[in-house]
């Protein structure tokens, strides 16, 4: 939390449309100040103009995907503080496991309801930073 | 005689004539000779008694003729042919030599001639005196005539000169007739004895004492040893004389006859026995006594010889019994040769056939006149091939020859194989013919070559199939490379599936849920039922994908093991908290016993909890009313922790009780089921639960509840 007061800054990378909107709705509706990003270079665009308080980074993306857009971000000293969430829809071993190779600070799993996202974001910005945090979906 | 008895009174002196006679005397006592002595008589007669011409006559030997063996004043020549016959009976010198009386021969030319006849002799014409000279006074015929020239008148000394000289010629002549006769008798003696000697049997003469007096060599040797010989010699010698003198004995001699007996001899060279037969005969002599002639015969020898004989004929008799049984067996043994053998000699003809051959080349009376014809041809076709061998200096021909079968009329075609047998002198005795039937061979060839063709076309056969068989693994290698991609291909459809399933699905959930929470406005009524279904169908949809994802996950391999210690209360905690929504929707009262002090547990962590996710939520589905328990405890031997789920709900019927735990079973298949879920969770449960090594087994009963164990081995050691 740079700037107290002041709405906490989302950035949220996802190639599809729906679900990067519906979160985005979600997010502003919770109260959080959302930029978009649809690849990985736009990603690391954003992130460098924007500078986030979170980052919700998809990793199966055009152009450059999550992973190597992480590994960027990560590198760079100006941008490496910023937490990166990864959400995926890919459910299979080991993604969780090169994500946080990656650099992510903590994985998401598709479906994510939009309240159990905020929840997993307000976990994060308030410091705890669990990296083993897990939205669970089953029911 | 007056006259020889007459004094002698012409002497001059009586010394002197006495001394003369005793000269005479003494010389004929000298002498043995007749000529010696006539020649030394005449001279005598001469000297003294001045008789100039005598002759004497004698019979000569073996000739009967009178002959002069002495004269005196005659030249031999004169002598030689004056003979006189004695068979001349008119002879007037043999009429005094019969009449042996003196007679007087004048001279031819004397006065007062004499009647008597006058012979021719050498005295020739002039007067001679004949006097017959008469050995010894018996009637015994005059030895011969003593002639000499002289006076009619007598001197009484030639009367006795002529008797005294008589007496010394018969004596001399009597010796030369008796030693001529010795001289014979020595001859025909010595003849004897070679004859003797050369017979090989012993032959001796002994006399009744058993002394031995002639014996051949033979049996010199047997029974005469002198001083020199060697002691063992002169033994053997000596016992067989014993021996021999035993035989004769004196019982034997008075036997007549000749007479057989064995006499056992030593034999004094090497003291060997010889057994020989003794024949003995008595031979009766008035003068020298009674002898016995013996003669031995070695029957020794004898039997040897009879046996060596009898032996030979044995061994004559086994070879020929030999030779008749090896020629018997040589025909057994060529008969029973099954193919045709020939013996042909040097002439070409015939010699010997075996019935097989006979079978083919023997005409026999009686057959069908085409089978003659055909042993005829058969015949002529097999001479020819043995001229052809006789012709040519091949010790051995091998030959193909067609012949017909003579029952049959079928071609035989035979191979020929034809040897020759020679003398030691390389002269051809016989050719031996061996004619095998090659029909057999050819038949058996024909069918070899279809075997042959059967074995090559099953060859083809056997590569053809192998290569298809090849074909097929080939193909099959694919296949199961193709089904392997397509298996792989498969967890990654079903994988992306799952991913592309979700995305839309998230998007979904998401609206219905800021929705529901009144995002876009607040919603009243039956919307909020309505999105509540919404809702709820899309969670069960999300529940079905995840249950293909795992299951995709299990087949293929990408739910690795991985073991961790945990605290299974913490896990059941976890577990209820999770499922906190629906339990707290469901009504039913949840509870856990669960012992504090439970020992931690090596497993995989998240796997149990799946497991024990999928139980818990199957209870509260399968519950409408009443409870659900969880129950965790601790089992020795083997180390293990089983954790139950236990509740109240419609319960497993016991025949059903193995099929639960199958892939996409409910136990009630009807498309209008009342429990939603893909029926992939007990299968799921037990693929998990043999993962990590552990056990789900169930107890339940129907309408009464169930109760489903997860027991958990330690998977450390």
């Amino acid at each position: 939390m740079k700037k107290k007061g002041k709405k906490p800054v989302v950035l949220l990378v996802d190639d599809y449309p729906d679900a990067r909107e519906m979160y985005a709705e979600y997010l502003e509706f919770s109260g959080f100040e959302i930029v978009q990003a649809g690849n990985g270079v736009e990603a690391i665009e954003r992130a460098h103009d924007s500078h986030p308080d979170v980052i919700l980074m998809d990793l199966s993306l055009p152009v450059m995907d999550g992973w190597e857009a992480t590994r960027r971000l990560k590198a760079d000293d100006t941008t490496k503080d910023i937490p990166v969430l990864a959400v995926t829809g890919h459910a299979l071993s080991g993604v969780s496991h090169d994500a946080k190779k990656a650099g992510c600070d903590g994985f998401i799993t598709k479906p994510c309801l939009p309240e159990d996202l905020v929840a997993e974001i307000r976990k994060v910005l308030a410091g705890t930073r669990s990296a083993h945090t897990h939205a669970k979906a089953k029911a | 005689m007056a006259r020889g008895n007459r004094k002698v009174s012409d002497w001059a002196d009586a010394s002197d004539l006495d001394s003369a006679r005793l000269e005479l005397l003494e010389g004929f006592l000298n002498r043995s000779e007749i000529a010696d002595c006539t020649d030394f008589a005449l001279d005598w007669l001469s000297d003294h008694l001045n008789v100039t011409h005598s002759i004497c006559l004698a019979r000569r030997e073996g000739e009967n003729v009178l002959a002069a063996i002495g004269a005196h004043g005659f030249p031999a020549s004169s002598l030689t042919n004056f003979t006189v016959p004695t068979e001349d009976w008119r002879h007037p010198l043999i009429q005094i030599l019969a009449n042996r009386r003196h007679a007087f021969f004048a001279s031819v030319t004397s006065a007062g001639a004499e009647r008597r006849r006058r012979p021719t002799t050498p005295f020739q014409n002039d007067a001679f005196h004949a006097i017959p000279l008469r050995g010894s006074g018996g009637s015994e015929e005059a030895l011969g005539l003593l002639l000499w020239e002289g006076a009619r008148r007598i001197a009484p000394d030639v009367e006795w000169f002529a008797g005294v000289f008589a007496l010394k010629l018969a004596q001399l002549l009597r010796r030369l007739t008796l030693s001529e006769g010795d001289r014979k008798q020595e001859y025909e003696r010595s003849l004897l004895r070679a004859i003797v000697n050369a017979v090989t049997d012993p032959i001796l003469l002994t006399d009744a004492e058993g002394r031995l007096l002639i014996a051949n060599s033979r049996a010199r040797a047997l029974f005469v040893a002198s001083e020199e010989e060697s002691e063992g010699r002169r033994g053997a010698v000596g016992m067989n004389n014993m021996l021999l003198s035993s035989a004769l004995s004196s019982k034997a001699i008075e036997e007549t006859g000749a007479m057989r007996r064995e006499l056992l001899l030593v034999n004094p060279v090497d003291g060997s026995d010889l057994l020989y037969e003794l024949l003995s005969s008595v031979t009766e002599d008035s003068r020298y006594g009674t002898g016995i002639v013996s003669i031995l015969r070695n029957v020794g020898d004898l039997r040897r010889a009879t046996e060596q004989i009898e032996e030979n004929y044995q061994k004559m008799r086994r070879a020929e019994l030999q030779a008749t049984a090896e020629r018997d067996r040589l025909n057994l043994i060529i008969d029973s040769v099954a193919d045709p053998i020939v013996v042909t000699d040097a002439s070409g003809a015939t010699s010997l056939m075996n019935d097989p051959a006979e079978r083919l080349f023997a005409v026999r009376g009686g057959s069908p006149s085409v089978e003659q014809r055909r042993v005829q041809a058969n015949d002529a076709h097999f001479s020819s091939f043995v001229s052809g061998m006789l012709l040519s200096d091949d010790q051995r021909r091998v030959g193909e020859v067609t012949l017909t079968d003579p029952q049959t009329g079928a071609a035989m075609p035979v191979e020929a194989i034809a040897g020759k047998m020679m003398t030691e002198h390389g002269e051809l005795t016989a050719i031996v013919s061996i004619l095998h039937d090659r029909r057999e061979a050819m038949e058996r060839a024909a069918l070899y070559e279809q075997l042959k063709q059967a074995s090559e076309e099953l060859e083809r056969k056997v590569h053809a199939a192998t290569a298809d068989i090849a074909q097929q693994n080939e193909l099959l290698r694919r296949q199961a490379f193709e089904l392997e991609q397509a298996s792989a291909l498969k967890s990654q459809f079903l994988a992306n599936m799952s991913h592309e399933f979700r995305t839309p699905l998230n998007a979904i959930l998401g609206y219905t849920s800021m929705l529901q929470q009144g995002v876009a406005g607040p919603i009243e009524g039956p919307v909020k039922r309505h999105l509540s279904r919404v809702a709820s169908n899309g969670q069960h949809l999300l529940s079905i994908i995840n249950e293909i994802l795992d299951i995709s996950r299990i087949e293929a391999g990408r739910m690795p093991l991985q073991v961790s210690k945990f605290k299974v209360p913490d896990l059941i905690g976890e577990v209820i908290a999770e499922l906190e929504s629906i339990i707290r929707r469901s009504k039913l009262e949840v509870s856990t016993d669960v012992p504090r002090d439970l020992k931690p547990i090596y497993s995989d962590r998240q796997k149990v909890k799946q497991i024990l996710l999928n139980l818990l939520s199957n209870a509260l589905k399968f519950t409408s009313q009443g409870s659900v328990k969880i129950t965790a405890r601790a089992q020795h031997a083997p180390r293990a922790i089983a954790i139950s789920v236990t509740d109240t709900g419609i319960g497993i019927a016991p025949e059903d009780h193995g099929r639960i735990f199958e892939d996409f079973k409910q136990l009630d298949n009807s498309p209008t089921r009342a429990y939603g879920g893909t029926g992939l969770g007990l299968s799921i449960c037990r693929r998990l639960a043999d993962i990590i090594g552990g056990e789900i087994s169930v107890k339940s009963q129907l309408g009464k509840g169930s109760t489903f164990t997860l027991t958990l081995m330690h998977n450390r050691p």
